[in-house]
């Protein structure tokens, strides 16, 4: 299965990443990069419970593949969506369901940011992209 | 003059995280323990474990004995009158939950329960629930501007239809003591029994339970250097008589039939199957230690490193600290930047702070914030450990803003 060329992208420039402080501006330059969501989309029913930080989830099906906007209102988080969302657009469901994403963390030097005592809500949101995707 | 800690050596702990690059300020929420706690856990395994209260052999009369001891230290760290005075329980969140269980019976619908704007999630949910089943009223008592409960405020809310009161001591988000003697004075005018959440507030100073006179006063070992899994409930002479019994099983029983059971007074009574045994007996080599120590030293030492932490702070510019802080803690947020991206960053950096609501929501959403830092000392804490957080936080407000 190859790599959305987006995720691709986050490869390389992560893989490159000599430190925690590049790091940090490299996912703040992603978190620029979202596609917005309107201000009638950040509404609490789009709300992804279990992050400290708000979080909204859009799911946009486009002929059985998948496409999520996503956004907080943390700047680091926005850079965490955004690598993720780089790695699931255009999946298709079953592929959505059995994506490891601990491993494409792990690819990009990101692994911490999915530890279960993290707060950040990157789980919640990988556990909200699997429900619409089975609900749909 | 760099601010050095004379303890920091007794923690194995604490030297570990340096080793490992870790800054760890994070002792409200858990602390580090010395080596006699690390000493008394093995020492209690490795010796050979046993059950406590049951057993006529030696292994188990041993075991009692040294749990039975450290009640005694505990009463006396407290100056209760007697250890029959302290109940173990598993934490501090299931003392509260045992006093809004076993006190349940003695309100009416329409009674009030009060509370204060800033108690931890352990001293709101139990009481918010136990309102919720019996239709009481919960009321909340404001703070003024400094974080402190309003005692004007409390005098108009603390009415005859006041049942209980339920407030802490030290705030785990403010770091102010709370002025516990005239809110006392006003619950127990009204008749009503007083509940102390000491979880934060026993770190700091020792409490004299004769001199605050509260009905309960609940705290954990883990905040206090001890273990985690112990939490302690003093109540004061007559205090426990008003409670039921509330958790049934092993220990707790005095006369058991398929149809009907008599059942021990306090504190036995209250501590239903095996307790943790290893965790009490280590948390009175806990105790042993801290008793062991010039008090007078560990005041003045906190107050220093809380002075640096405050000033190093209030040099920043665009910082805003929650209240006015006076011990062991600071909680504070910078303008213009989300406290998840800053706490991203100094853990980056290898600085354990806490950030997030710290298990008081209501309270955030009363200060008009969706989180904070809080960043909170142990007496094994340094200087060092200030000027690392500070050097990580600029970095980290630089790459920010």
């Amino acid at each position: 299965m190859s790599l959305p060329a987006n995720a691709q992208l986050a490869l390389e420039a992560f893989g490159a990443c000599p430190g925690w402080e590049q790091r940090a501006r490299l996912l703040m330059q992603w978190g620029e990069r979202l596609e917005p969501l309107d201000d009638d989309e950040r509404q609490p029913s789009n709300q992804v419970h279990g992050c400290e930080s708000l979080v909204w989830l859009v799911a946009d099906p486009q002929a059985g593949h998948w496409h999520f906007r996503a956004t907080s209102e943390a700047r680091l988080l926005r850079g965490l969506l955004a690598v993720l969302l780089a790695r699931v657009d255009g999946l298709a469901t079953s592929e959505l369901q059995t994506l490891d994403l601990a491993d494409w963390f792990n690819q990009l030097g990101l692994s911490r940011q999915l530890s279960p005592s993290r707060s950040n809500g990157l789980n919640a949101v990988l556990q909200r992209m699997r429900e619409l995707a089975a609900g749909a | 003059m760099p601010i050095h800690s004379p303890w920091r050596a007794d923690f194995p702990g604490i030297q570990a995280l340096e080793a490992e690059g870790q800054t760890y300020l994070d002792s409200a929420a858990t602390a580090q323990k010395p080596q006699a706690v690390l000493d008394a856990l093995l020492g209690y395994y490795a010796n050979g474990a046993a059950n406590v209260h049951r057993a006529q052999h030696l292994p188990g009369e041993r075991a009692t004995r040294a749990f039975e001891d450290t009640r005694a230290k505990a009463a006396r760290w407290l100056n209760a009158p007697s250890a029959q005075q302290i109940v173990f329980t598993h934490g501090a969140t299931e003392a509260f939950n045992l006093l809004a269980y076993g006190l349940e019976h003695s309100f009416l619908p329409g009674d009030e329960i009060v509370i204060s704007a800033l108690e931890h999630h352990a001293n709101l949910l139990p009481w918010q629930q136990l309102a919720l089943r019996r239709q009481l009223r919960l009321v909340v008592l404001p703070l003024d501007a400094a974080g402190l409960i309003d005692l004007q405020h409390a005098a108009q809310l603390i009415g005859p239809r006041c049942r209980l009161l339920a407030v802490s001591q030290l705030s785990n988000v403010l770091g102010c003591w709370q002025p516990l003697p005239g809110l006392l004075a006003l619950a127990r005018a009204q008749g009503a029994v007083t509940v102390v959440d000491g979880a934060q507030g026993i770190v700091h100073g020792r409490h004299d339970m004769a001199a605050l006179d509260c009905d309960f006063y609940v705290a954990s070992s883990h905040k206090l250097y001890g273990p985690d899994g112990v939490g302690l409930l003093y109540a004061g002479a007559a205090a426990m008589q008003r409670v039921r019994h509330w958790q049934f099983g092993g220990e707790m029983v005095r006369t058991a039939d398929y149809h009907s059971a008599e059942f021990n007074a306090a504190p036995l009574g209250f501590e239903a199957g095996t307790p943790p045994v290893s965790g009490v007996i280590a948390f009175g080599a806990a105790l042993d230690y801290l008793a062991s120590l010039d008090a007078s030293r560990i005041e003045a030492h906190e107050a220093a490193l809380h002075a640096q932490l405050l000033a190093g702070l209030s040099a920043r510019e665009g910082i805003r600290l929650l209240g006015a802080p006076q011990v062991a803690l600071a909680s504070f947020v910078a303008e213009g930047v989300h406290n998840a991206d800053l706490a991203h960053l100094l853990s980056e950096q290898g600085v354990a702070v806490r950030a997030g609501h710290h298990c008081a929501m209501p309270l955030m959403k009363g200060l008009g914030l969706s989180g904070a830092i809080r960043v909170s000392l142990g007496l094994y804490n340094d200087g060092d450990d200030l000027a690392r957080f500070f050097t990580a936080l600029d970095k980290a407000l630089e790459l920010l803003r």
